[in-house]
């Protein structure tokens, strides 16, 4: 045992990085931290998702089993989540725009990211902003959509277009994904209120758990809020064009 | 709660963890019941844990009872005993084992072995605390609601669980899942602190390859309780809408008392299925720790050196992937395609290697050890041993062709509480005899110990090896009585008996020493500092039991790994991890990975 690896005192490994596997190993094995210089809290985003991955692919998974497992034909989602518009039927069309103002949130949302590690407030309130309205207009649709079905008949337990595991399934996947968006929308809020007073610039400690924020909390609301995203990805795909 | 004001002590070493930020609690209040320091949170977590445990304690006598002397208590009804055996299981297995192991051990060793202040997120590790307590309540309800509590057996397997035969129907069921649910919400604020803490806070020098054991085995079971408690959440959502809104995820079409009931077109077996992918990874939450510990508990008290060190990092991490590829061998009855029995049977199989490693890594450190027969070492030989026998049965068990006929008998009770029961619990005794001198700076009453250990450990033999057999003899499991059963023969009574009278004896041992744990917090003899003269930096600290910050003014800095006993040439017969390296002396091991 000799030979010394490497940096064993923790101070900065004088000799460059081996490069390769060998180099991913000793990185994260090195002392103090595994991730050098990430926020705890964005480690901490990065393992709940990871988490928070393993519900919803499992809701999905569900889902799956029984939409194969129930003996009644599954209704047709181009009829169901059809809309009236001027007299004309068109098949998905909340539905487009739902996942379109999703996704726009994505984007208004990195700019944010952007303009917080610019110190730039205004910019980045304005964009925080933005990004809880398009969310809260998700939901707002969502919940238009919700009550369409509702008055058509469709029940966690029982749907006049086919299986009653559709009815169920859907409000308890979406559901379940609404109550992540409107989770989001309100620490947006929160955070555009931080932002605005400049919280973050003056130090200045939070109500609850009394610690000094940074401005990379907002790059940690954002891998939650892209991860919220990329999860009605999969729901749209599974429910609406499946 | 935002009473805690932040520190105005400037001697902490902010330079060397900007983000720690630790609060002064400034009345009981704050310092003792809404405590953000993690090791009055590992306190509340091991006296709740505790306290329920000894409800499910109770049960278990209850139930000895009734199969020992049947016809004997009236006031045991058939449904009574289905209650007992399902608050029983789900108690001991969520409510004590996990809790006591993450929240309990998890909180007080974590940040104190790798040399940091607090945990990470001090608020969400309270909440976590206050989150779990909610979820106790909510179980322990249901033992005073309409119907009782549900006797739908552990596993809570729909449809029977929610149909109106079963007891707890109408509110047991409901309570119990959504205390589950709750449950996994606090668990989920805590595994996360204890994750990130190991991952970003470690001392200087604490590489991950210099962590005690315990902590690795801690680590890894919070990442597996991570990943595998969401499936439980999801099965609990889905049985609860299935109860409350009449869903059909796990119900079938399903006719009851004659009548066709509105359920129709879900997959029982898709709750099964998820059930194990979270019940499988559950065994080893619990086992993974008890590893991690037994290690120390062993180096320490052999003063030798860890035998293969890296091994036991690899084993555990080997152990944890694979216990997410084995939950099927659970439900090798539940009528799946012959082709998933070939292959869960062969990644169980497969457990056994690193496992076994593991048992040969723990002998060969005993091996011509300086070995102390102090009671953390008897548990800790007690549970190589209890080990090493439920492990050779839960080879029976995997292999499907010896399951099919042992299945549902009391060969299954034995199997796993010998491996899943007996075995971490006695480490969970061996762990609270060597830490108790560090939290609270007075030895237990080592005579009430020894007599604790003894009967426990013989006591748990006496009960669980004639089960094996019974099961052998095809007792099944699960039954109130046995009535007239023609092949099961007369002397099954008598064995019956004998094991119920052994696990009183067992179950009265446990209060002696729940007792000498009172007694010996007030009136316990004083301890040194260091007394089992243990490398590992919780022992380093600057006052026993530590402080609210846990380290001096200065957090440690490390130079070896925990397992520097008996290094020829040394003063002492061990080196605490912090402590520099000698002039003279050789660059410290690091267990590293050569580079």
């Amino acid at each position: 045992m000799a030979q010394t690896p490497y940096s064993q005192t923790g101070e900065s490994s004088p000799q460059p990085s081996p490069g390769g596997m060998t180099g991913i190993l000793r990185d994260w094995a090195s002392d103090r931290q595994t991730f050098r210089q990430v926020p705890w809290g964005k480690v901490m985003m990065w393992v709940f998702l990871l988490s928070d991955t393993f519900i919803f692919g499992i809701f999905l998974l569900a889902y799956m089993t029984v939409r194969s497992s129930t003996p009644v034909p599954w209704p047709n989602p181009s009829e169901v989540f059809a809309l009236e518009v001027a007299g004309q039927t068109l098949p998905l069309f909340l539905i487009a725009i739902m996942t379109f103002v999703l996704i726009s949130s994505s984007g208004t949302m990195a700019l944010a990211v952007r303009f917080a590690y610019a110190r730039d407030r205004r910019n980045t309130a304005l964009l925080l902003l933005a990004t809880a309205l398009l969310g809260a207009t998700f939901v707002g649709m969502q919940a238009f959509e919700w009550s369409k079905l509702i008055a058509e008949g469709v029940r966690p337990w029982a749907n006049p277009f086919g299986a009653p595991q559709f009815g169920s399934s859907f409000f308890m996947i979406t559901g379940f994904h609404g109550f992540h968006v409107s989770v989001g929308v309100l620490f947006l809020l929160i955070i555009t209120r931080k932002v605005l007073r400049g919280d973050f610039d003056l130090e200045r400690r939070g109500f609850f758990t009394s610690r000094k924020g940074s401005y990379e909390q907002i790059e940690t609301m954002g891998l939650y809020w892209h991860f919220v995203d990329l999860v009605w990805v999969f729901i749209f795909a599974f429910f609406y064009l499946w | 709660m935002a009473k805690a004001t932040p520190t105005d002590i400037d001697d902490l070493e902010t330079a060397d963890l900007p983000e720690m930020d630790l609060y002064h609690p400034k009345s009981f209040l704050t310092k003792w019941v809404f405590s953000q320091d993690a090791k009055v949170i590992a306190l509340q977590y091991a006296t709740t844990a505790t306290l329920i445990g000894l409800v499910a304690l109770v049960l278990s006598w209850l139930m000895r009872l009734q199969l020992g002397f049947p016809d004997s208590f009236d006031f045991i009804a058939p449904t009574d005993y289905y209650q007992y055996i399902t608050m029983h299981g789900m108690i001991m297995v969520i409510y004590l084992l996990t809790a006591l192991f993450l929240g309990g051990f998890g909180n007080y060793l974590i940040p104190l072995m790798i040399g940091a202040r607090d945990m990470v997120f001090p608020y969400m590790n309270m909440l976590s605390y206050w989150i779990y307590l909610a979820a106790v309540l909510l179980l322990a309800a249901t033992f005073f609601v309409p119907g009782g509590p549900t006797g739908a057996g552990w596993t809570l397997y729909p449809p029977q669980a929610i149909l109106s035969g079963t007891p707890g129907r109408e509110w047991g069921i409901v309570l119990m899942l959504a205390s589950l649910a709750l449950f996994i919400v606090g668990f989920t604020m805590g595994g996360l602190n204890y994750v990130i803490t190991v991952l970003q806070a470690r001392a200087r020098g604490m590489t991950l390859m210099r962590m005690p054991l315990t902590i690795w085995g801690i680590f890894v079971a919070t990442i597996l309780a991570l990943l595998a408690f969401p499936s439980l959440f999801v099965s609990v959502i889905m049985l609860l809408f299935d109860r409350l809104l009449n869903t059909s995820f796990f119900m079938p079409h399903i006719i009851e008392f004659g009548e066709k009931l509105q359920y129709g077109g879900g997959s029982p077996i898709l709750f099964q299925h998820l059930f194990w992918f979270f019940g499988h990874p559950e065994v080893y939450i619990v086992a993974v720790p008890a590893f991690g510990i037994v290690s120390d508990l062993i180096a320490t008290h052999a003063r030798k050196n860890i035998f293969g060190y890296r091994m036991m990092v690899w084993a555990i991490l080997i152990i944890g992937l694979l216990s997410f590829v084995v939950w099927a061998h659970h439900m090798y009855v539940s009528g799946m395609n012959p082709y998933f029995g070939f292959f869960f049977a062969t990644s169980t199989l497969i457990i056994a290697v690193p496992t076994a490693i593991k048992v040969y890594n723990w002998v060969l450190t005993l091996w011509r050890g300086n070995i102390h027969l102090s009671l953390p070492m008897l548990f800790a030989i007690g549970f190589i041993i209890t080990f090493i026998n439920g492990g050779i049965t839960g080879l029976f068990l995997g292999n499907v062709i010896v399951d099919v006929p042992l299945s549902d008998t009391m060969f299954v009770v034995a199997h796993f509480h010998m491996v899943m029961g007996v075995a971490p619990i006695l480490v969970v005794f061996g762990a609270i005899y060597h830490w108790f001198p560090l939290i609270t700076g007075r030895w237990l009453n080592q005579t009430l110990g020894h007599l604790h250990f003894w009967i426990t450990f013989v006591g748990a033999y006496a009960i669980y090896f004639p089960m094996h057999y019974l099961g052998f003899m095809g007792v099944p499991r699960r039954y109130y009585s046995l009535g007239e059963t023609a092949f099961i023969p007369d002397s099954v009574a008598d064995l019956n008996k004998f094991i119920t009278l052994a696990a009183l004896v067992v179950g009265a041992a446990q209060i002696v020493f729940i007792f000498n744990l009172i007694y010996s917090i007030f009136w316990g003899r004083k301890a040194e500092r260091n007394p089992w003269k243990a490398t590992t930096l919780e022992w380093q600290t600057e006052t026993m039991p530590p402080r609210h910050g846990n380290f001096g003014p200065q957090l440690p800095r490390v130079y070896r790994w925990a397992y520097d006993y008996s290094v020829p040439g040394a003063k002492d017969d061990f080196i605490p991890q912090n402590q520099p390296p000698a002039p003279d002396e050789e660059a410290a091991p690091t267990g590293a990975p050569p580079s």
